[in-house]
């Protein structure tokens, strides 16, 4: 596997310009020679959807959801980054690209983190052309807010729905291509695997989901916006229907997988509550904005929140980090809420819980603004816990929220197989070993809008047409397997659904490979996933036929994927033997039970080769080069 | 707490369905409806019988693809809530449930309590979009938007696209959905330059697929997960009568 990320030459700042410039471009008039397949509807998907079928191009978009206005970014609340400097606070590209890379615990490429904070000002142009409703202030401009591990206010939103209202802007400019008949949207479907041909993407099988029906595509080049795998661990904050199988079909096709340890396990989830609870929920980052983080002192101390004093309370964000205080970023506070919880400090059912008290807020600015801000989310958590926030902490644990891993892909966003990119989530590429919040809509619409209409065109421009068709061997092979598999799972007939083997699977690798790991837990979770696998293909229980709507045998598929993802998840984690980002290993960490960082041996991407089935992967390693900044230790005190 | 379900179950629009009883052991208030309906299939399927289909994804009250008649309401007793976000404290022991696919004939069923929802998508096309291309926009502060405009813009916008709205109205008139994304974008000085178009299309998308017309109910609003106003399809006709009378 050859890894050439294919950065530009030249100084930082120019090098995206420079790239552009001397891009090979496709004649206007012969866009609509080329068909592209669009994998996925959300912010990455739908905005690079839109903007190739806006240049001209063939598009073909395609989502599991019934209309793709449904996709997981949606889901996002907070916000989304962007160096406008609006406030005047001493923002810029250049600090916004630093805070990144430091906030990823230096593990991202410092190229595509400089483009993406270059980038991020055009993105708010355009949603704001699109007419998003951003937060304004009463003069008529934009509104901020801060994030975590971040000392500006650069963060635009819509109350706590901004992934929603930059996915209706998407949505609606793929809406306006879909009636120009420049996009052909297929919703229901699910990508079961993808074709390649002589080395080449050259299109992808699908399944409708509704009426069953396999289905070939054929297109120039292969876009994959299909996500995170954060449901690996079964409870996580993603959506029920988010899965890795695009990109684990892509991995065993010859696409290289990155850094799939680096998961990001955000502070501020409702904590799970009993066996029967089918995901977890998060709460907004920007919560931390005006919410106090705090433990009782006292360990054990079982006294409700109102009952503790003031002198009693351990606001410990606070004690240990006094300049970002509750502002940290993710990875750090979710380690420090573990932390209290494992001292015996934590609060609610089973002591796995840390309050988030408005109590301070209210009384400096009064309950009416605290709920303008966060009204929604107030209301959120009243419904799911009973409780009213206003009157009594929030309680938060720690939860899945969001995986930097995915695709290796190039400055291009081109993977290891030529043809295939990948966009958004689904890719490794910006975030390093942690994401800051608000950044992920950021990367997504920044793929999308503005840097995948560049560099495909140079692509396409050099390649040329597939010649490839759905009448090609390759196509009928793929889909006979496909077909194979489905056929598979309906056979089984044993005891368990699908959705048993996937608790038992998220509770493991929760456990083994979560907030904190080490090599016993991740040798034994190696172990113990091979005989997990085995009782799956012999005792899984599908009903129905495959010709209808079967969200059993949706979920097998997906399911399936994860128990072989969860190995390479495993192999990764004990093979990256120092702490960075959201990647905590117990045998490395400083005094105080910060992350460890091993620079001299560890500064690099791990790229995974799949082998076959049965032999191990193969890591390669793409060394990270730091021109710009010096490797320094991560601090936030 | 025990509970007893009848859930409408139909194999395909083609056949005809009904109602079928199944009993809910040892739920907890602290479930979710979905969580209770999870629990049912995996006692189904233990038992060798095909699972309830329903549609959800984010379970968080966000992505509007839960769609539940629940006791005769959409997504059920509570006001202001998806039936992803209601939870079992709701109910008491002993209660008998019903749980219906949503009910119109624009939305028809797919498969026991999921429904096809895709009129929605082409009345969006025909015009519920600032028809910007990507790379044109100004700097953003260059448009400055009133607070007042910029709320009134987002009240709006927080629709989810469930159709609750729908399945709750007895004319099935889709006028609410209609009316949020006609009024987010009329709000926001970038949505008023194709308002006359957009209402027009809009409009006459919304009669072509055979939602029913408002007869001012209000029961829309009340089945609204997101609150959203009635005083928007005012505004909404409004819009529409204004268009009526512009230069096409």
């Amino acid at each position: 596997m050859q890894l050439d990320a294919k950065i530009p030459e030249g100084p930082l700042e120019e090098k995206w310009d420079r790239h552009k410039a001397s891009m090979q471009l496709v004649n206007p008039a012969n866009k609509r020679k080329f068909r592209l397949l669009m994998v996925g509807s959300g912010l990455a998907g739908g905005a690079g959807a839109a903007s190739l079928a806006e240049l001209g191009y063939e598009v073909e978009c395609f989502c599991f959801q019934d209309s793709p206005r449904r996709a997981h970014s949606i889901a996002a609340q907070g916000g989304i980054n962007a160096a406008k400097n609006y406030q005047n606070d001493g923002d810029s590209v250049r600090r916004l690209f630093y805070d990144t890379i430091k906030g990823g615990d230096f593990r991202a490429r410092e190229a595509n983190v400089y483009r993406l904070a270059q980038i991020s000002t055009n993105i708010i142009d355009q949603c704001v052309a699109q007419g998003v409703p951003f937060a304004r202030e009463y003069g008529g401009t934009l509104a901020n807010r801060s994030f975590g591990g971040v000392l500006v206010q650069r963060t635009f939103y819509a109350r706590g729905q901004t992934g929603q209202q930059l996915l209706l802007g998407c949505y609606q400019a793929l809406s306006r291509q879909i009636e120009l008949g420049k996009v052909r949207m297929h919703p229901n479907t699910e990508l079961l695997d993808v074709v390649v041909v002589d080395g080449r993407a050259r299109g992808i099988v699908t399944r409708h989901l509704r009426t069953g029906k396999i289905e070939c595509h054929a297109g120039d080049a292969v876009l994959l916006a299909t996500g995170g795998y954060a449901n690996v661990f079964y409870l996580s904050t993603n959506a029920k229907g988010c899965n890795v199988t695009a990109a684990y079909r892509a991995y065993k096709r010859g696409a290289g997988f990155a850094n799939p340890c680096f998961t990001q396990i955000h502070p501020t989830g409702i904590p799970p509550h009993g066996e029967h609870m089918s995901k977890t929920t998060l709460m907004s980052e920007s919560l931390r904005n005006d919410g106090r983080v705090w433990v009782p002192k006292q360990a054990g101390d079982r006294r409700p929140a109102r009952e503790i004093p003031t002198e009693e309370r351990d606001y410990y964000l606070e004690r240990i980090y006094p300049s970002y205080g509750n502002l940290v970023p993710r990875d750090v506070a979710s380690r420090a809420a573990k932390r209290m919880c494992d001292l015996g400090h934590g609060v609610g059912p089973g002591g796995l819980g840390v309050n988030l008290d408005f109590a301070d807020a209210i009384a400096r600015m009064g309950k009416a603004e605290v709920a303008s801000r966060y009204g929604n989310l107030f209301q959120m958590y009243q419904k799911i816990k009973g409780e009213d926030p206003y009157e009594t902490p929030m309680v938060m644990y720690p939860a899945p929220h969001y995986t930097m891993g995915g695709l290796w892909v190039d400055y291009n966003l081109m993977s290891t197989i030529p043809g295939l990119f990948v966009l958004g989530e689904a890719n490794f590429s910006d975030h390093g070993a942690n994401r800051l919040g608000a950044s992920a809509l950021m990367q997504g619409l920044a793929d999308g809008y503005f840097v995948i209409p560049y560099t495909i065109g140079d692509y396409l421009a050099r390649s040329g047409s597939s010649g490839v068709g759905t009448e090609h061997a390759e196509f009928a092979s793929v889909r006979r397997s496909v077909e194979e598999r489905i056929q598979t799972f309906l056979d089984i007939g044993g005891e368990r659904s699908p959705d048993s083997f996937h608790q038992q699977l998220g509770k493991l690798v929760w456990d083994d490979c979560g907030m904190s790991r080490n090599a016993e837990g991740l040798n034994a979770a190696i172990e113990k996933l091979p005989a997990i696998r085995e009782e799956f293909w012999q005792n899984l229980r599908v009903l129905g036929r495959g010709e209808e709507l079967n969200q059993s045998l949706e979920k097998a598929g997906r399911v399936a994927d994860f128990l072989e993802f969860a190995e390479l998840l495993c192999r990764d984690a004990l093979a990256r033997e120092e702490s960075c980002g959201g990647h905590f290993r117990e045998e490395h960490q400083t005094p105080e039970g910060e992350a460890l960082r091993n620079d001299e041996d560890f500064c690099h991407v791990s790229v995974w080769e799949h082998q076959g089935e049965d032999e191990p992967p193969v890591m390669h390693k793409e060394p990270l080069e730091f021109e710009s900044i010096h490797l320094a230790t991560r601090s936030y005190k | 707490m025990n509970l007893t379900l009848k859930v409408w179950r139909q194999k395909s629009s083609r056949e005809p369905g009904r109602l079928e009883t199944f009993p809910a052991r040892d739920v907890s208030p602290d479930m979710s409806f979905l969580e209770l309906l999870d629990l049912v299939n995996e006692e189904l399927q233990g038992q060798g019988v095909e699972p309830i289909a329903f549609e959800h994804d984010c379970r968080e009250g966000i992505c509007g693809s839960c769609s539940l008649m629940v006791n005769g309401r959409a997504h059920g007793p509570e006001t202001g809530t998806t039936v992803c976000q209601l939870h079992m404290r709701s109910f008491k022991d002993g209660d008998t449930i019903t749980v219906e696919p949503w009910r119109s004939s624009a939305f028809p069923v797919v498969k026991d309590l999921v429904v096809d929802r895709s009129s929605f998508d082409r009345i969006i096309q025909k015009g519920g979009y600032v028809s910007v291309n990507t790379g044109s926009a100004v700097d953003a502060n260059a448009i400055l938007i009133p607070k007042r405009d910029a709320e009134s813009a987002m009240d709006a916008a927080a629709c989810i696209g469930c159709g609750a709205c729908v399945a709750a109205c007895p004319n099935g008139a889709a006028m609410l959905f209609v009316a949020a994304k006609i009024n987010h974008l009329v709000h926001l000085p970038q949505g008023r330059i194709e308002r006359a178009t957009r209402a027009r299309a809009m409009v006459a998308q919304m009669d072509q697929e055979g939602f029913g017309h408002c007869t001012n109910y209000y029961e829309c609003e009340a089945a609204c997960p997101k609150e959203i106003s009635v005083e928007n399809i005012a505004r909404m006709n409004r819009e529409f009568l204004k268009a009526s009378f512009s230069a096409q």
